[in-house]
């Protein structure tokens, strides 16, 4: 045993102030609640919540409990994101692709783009979509249908939903599909390995999946038909559209200004990836014959990915973060709904804190840990 | 087969295709041109889909003629490597030139030519322009917040001062610029410090302000005297004993109370606000982050396992949780957990949240300078015989924040971006005060001109800042 004071002694000395800090905090935390008679605990979460939640995807109304109250915010935020991951990831690589373009006009325009909306704050651009320009468009009564069916009006986008039927052995035949595109794949990789032959895998797949769920509607009897959203009149001015699926603006709003300015971010990500993919690499693969896009899919990308992936996780996870604004437009999101509402209904500072700040914490923590899962699959094997 | 050679254009048949192309690349502009300009349209005679899609057609056939390729003529060759270098990027080429020249016009018509600028009240704004008139009448609050019109000049005083003071180092002359990173790290701060929550609070804290001037500026004009060895102690130390000595011996408060002498009226902190808060909320996380990050950074590298783990968990439990969350923390959780008769100010508990958050940024940054030098420096340095702090001090850490200065300067762009969140806690910076000017009866409907007009501080503030700590980033690459 060769324990020594020095190495001891700080380390002592850093857990005893952790400790005494956190000791202060509880012992006042236990005092304060005693004098303003509040108990800790967290029964509080199967009591009815008598509040109502204006956009969700479950069913909830003020009957349910305060915990149906957290997972309609926590749905809610989830699915935010999930939107604005979707469209930032879109526009954040074509951003980034083009900003590498040899096209003087689609640089510079990319250039443009990515430095007016990265320098501006967030919350002002979820204000200005909400407040200055959703505001702009015309009420239910007056708007235009788009291709007939969907409408854009200031309450909201409506567009029609989908009614299935038999929608089980829909679901299965797509399944059925990724499966057998999966199995192709690596069946044409294997013969590529030994034999060097090549199969059109990219052909195949599209055919696949088209044809399998097509399959299942001529045969499987499976029926698809629209509820296309109609206007009804409430009062004499003011009128909404039923049936269908309704987004609301808050939503719209969130999703747009996360996504564009999420998308300046991985914009920068992908155009640093490409570029930190050596001049060597491309002209080596060019010299032992492979075509232009052979470059880029087998010798390019791959490279690239290892670059890109690890900054945008990061980005992902700041879009996740940021869908927490939506409190500042009122969208019902998880802040909104239990850290907002609730708060103020059951006076569980601490406990309501504490399960928000842990949500987000578990968000944060799973969508970092399936990253790097991903990260160190495709990361290089070193010898 | 050479009947379609004809129409291929080539070397050969330069001047041909070169008249003719750039013709109707001229007209596929001119058309889109006076339309957007004029709102007259040349082939309105045309079906509406094909008057519509009649300009690309056009233009993408012009320059379809005009992509020759070496063929001697500087500037077309030049155009065509830029823009026009195969049919897709003609397409997107034509594109971009069409959106720019469509939405100039109502862009410009919305700012300056229908806007209306004169008068001070909401008549002047028919026009179907922005109302700049809205942001003139609004300034003071957008600037200042709610804080009262008399006094505002103790804030442009204070701003200016520290800006003077914070300039210093650009015109310290050899001698005096080994103190530079003293004073910025422990005097200026304290300066900053002392004008903001004094000079603009004003009330009775001012005397603590001019004792803490008078103190400063004291102790730096002896400071010339002492010798190098006991600067730092000196530095450490006499500034606050002169600051003590002058608030418990010399009382001229009483001066105040027999009424010789005038003192400044009191500002509460909720009183503040507008671009002004923004900056002062900035200032301070700015100066706070900086140290608390790097202490956790060298925690996380610590051969303390005790401390690297509380490092880490600090660390990661901050960058885990959204700005939002901790404010909220700050606002309704924190209170509990301080004995009922301690209060803290709504403003320093903000700035505590936002430094302790942006801090475990400035953690991860600062620590991946620290794991990208040589394991040689480290080395080197415990060769020499030096200790811990002595080998930080002056061989890693120069170093390794050299490095992180981009990292460094986009996690305080991203504080200066995340300020208006202190809506949360009621404290109005600009942003707020927009959402409140915006709900006043008197002038509602003008939501675009106050977004549009804070976009347009914001990004000159952070696209100024981005540029500098691009500049320093190059002033600062070392060959290494």
């Amino acid at each position: 045993m060769n324990f020594k004071l020095k190495d001891i002694g700080p380390q002592l000395m850093t857990v005893i102030a952790v400790v005494l800090v956190f000791g202060f905090f509880t012992y006042n935390a236990q005092v304060n609640m005693e004098n303003r008679g509040i108990d800790f605990g967290y029964g509080f979460l199967s009591q009815e919540s008598s509040f109502d939640v204006q956009f969700s995807l479950i069913e909830y109304d003020g009957s349910h409990s305060y915990f149906r109250a957290y997972l309609v915010g926590l749905l809610n935020t989830i699915l935010v994101s999930v939107i604005g991951i979707i469209l930032a990831t879109i526009l954040g690589v074509l951003v980034g692709i083009a900003r590498l373009s040899p096209n003087y006009l689609i640089n510079k325009f990319a250039a443009f783009y990515v430095e007016f909306f990265r320098n501006i704050p967030l919350l002002l651009q979820i204000f200005f979509w909400y407040f200055a320009a959703l505001r702009a468009l015309p009420l239910p009564q007056d708007a235009e249908a788009m291709f007939g069916i969907s409408f854009l009006t200031i309450k909201g986008l409506f567009v029609p939903a989908f009614i299935w039927e038999n929608f089980n052995i829909f679901f299965y035949s797509i399944v059925a599909a990724i499966v057998a595109i999966i199995v192709i794949r690596t069946h044409a990789k294997k013969l590529q390995e030994t034999q060097g032959k090549q199969t059109p895998v990219l052909l195949i797949s599209i055919g696949l999946i088209f044809i399998l769920p097509l399959l299942s509607f001529l045969i499987g009897g499976v029926r698809l038909s629209f509820e296309v959203p109609v206007l009804k009149q409430l009062a004499t001015t003011s009128f909404i559209y039923e049936g269908g699926v309704s987004l609301p603006p808050e939503l719209i709003a969130l999703a747009l200004s996360l996504s564009l300015y999420t998308a300046t971010f991985i914009a920068e990500c992908v155009r640093a990836g490409i570029q930190g993919v050596g001049k060597g690499q491309k002209e080596a693969a060019a010299s032992i014959g492979l075509t232009q896009n052979q470059v880029l899919k087998l010798v390019v990308m791959p490279q690239a990915l290892r670059i890109i992936i690890p900054p945008t996780t990061n980005q992902y996870l700041n879009l996740t973060k940021n869908s927490s604004l939506a409190a500042a437009i009122a969208y019902p999101d998880l802040v909104l709904v239990f850290a907002g509402t609730a708060l103020m209904q059951t006076g569980k500072a601490i406990e309501i804190v504490s399960i928000t700040m842990f949500t987000y914490l578990s968000l944060s923590i799973s969508i970092s840990l399936f990253m790097n899962w991903y990260n160190n699959k495709i990361a290089i094997t070193e010898k | 087969m050479s009947k379609i050679n004809f129409l291929k254009p080539d070397k050969s048949n330069l001047y041909t295709f070169l008249y003719l192309g750039s013709c109707l690349f001229f007209v596929s502009v001119l058309d889109v041109l006076l339309n957007s300009f004029f709102s007259l349209n040349l082939t309105g005679f045309l079906p509406g889909f094909l008057s519509f899609l009649l300009p690309l057609i056009l233009g993408f056939i012009g320059l379809y003629f005009i992509r020759i390729e070496l063929s001697g003529i500087k500037q077309l060759d030049l155009l065509n490597k830029h823009i026009n270098t195969n049919n897709f990027n003609a397409v997107l080429s034509l594109l971009i030139i069409f959106i720019i020249l469509k939405s100039i016009p109502p862009i410009l018509n919305w700012f300056v030519i229908d806007a209306s600028f004169a008068g001070d009240s909401k008549d002047v704004c028919t026009g179907s322009g922005a109302c700049w008139t809205y942001i003139k009448v609004w300034m003071r609050r957008f600037m200042y917040g709610m804080y009262p019109n008399g006094e505002q000049w103790r804030i442009n005083l204070s701003f200016i001062a520290l800006a003077l003071l914070g300039s210093v180092g650009y015109f310290a002359t050899d001698r005096f610029k080994k103190y530079l990173t003293l004073y910025y790290v422990v005097i200026y701060p304290f300066i900053a410090f002392l004008f903001i929550f004094f000079f603009i609070s004003g009330g009775p804290v001012f005397f603590d302000f001019s004792y803490g001037i008078i103190a400063a500026i004291l102790s730096i004009i002896i400071g010339f005297f002492i010798p190098s060895k006991f600067k730092f102690y000196y530095f450490l130390i006499v500034p606050f004993a002169l600051y003590v000595l002058l608030k418990y011996f010399i009382f001229y408060e009483e001066l105040i109370e027999l009424g010789k002498l005038d003192g400044l009226n009191w500002v509460e902190t909720g009183a503040w606000g507008g671009l002004s808060l923004t900056f002062i909320i900035s200032f301070f996380c700015l100066i706070f982050c900086f140290p608390i990050g790097m202490a956790f950074a060298l925690g996380r590298r610590s051969g303390f396992p005790l401390i690297r783990y509380i490092s880490i968990g600090f660390i990661e439990f901050w960058r885990g949780v959204p700005l939002i969350t901790v404010l909220f923390m700050s606002a309704v959780m924190f209170p509990m957990f301080l004995p009922a008769d301690f209060f803290i100010d709504k403003l320093v508990r903000c700035i505590i949240a936002i430094s302790l958050f942006e801090a475990a940024y400035v953690a991860e940054v600062i620590r991946g300078g620290l794991q990208a030098l040589p394991r040689g420096q480290y080395e080197a340095a415990k060769s020499l015989g030096m200790g811990y702090w002595r080998m930080h001090i002056f061989v890693i850490l120069p170093q390794a924040l050299k490095l992180v200065i981009p990292g460094i300067a986009n996690t305080f762009l991203a504080l200066v971006k995340d300020t208006p969140l202190i809506f949360v806690v009621g404290l109005l910076e600009i942003v707020g005060m927009l959402n409140l000017a915006k709900t006043n009866p008197e002038w509602l409907g003008f939501a675009m001109e106050g977004y549009v007009f804070a976009a347009i501080i914001f990004w000159i503030i952070c696209y100024a800042m981005s540029k500098y700590s691009y500049n320093l980033e190059q002033k600062y690459k070392t060959d290494r």
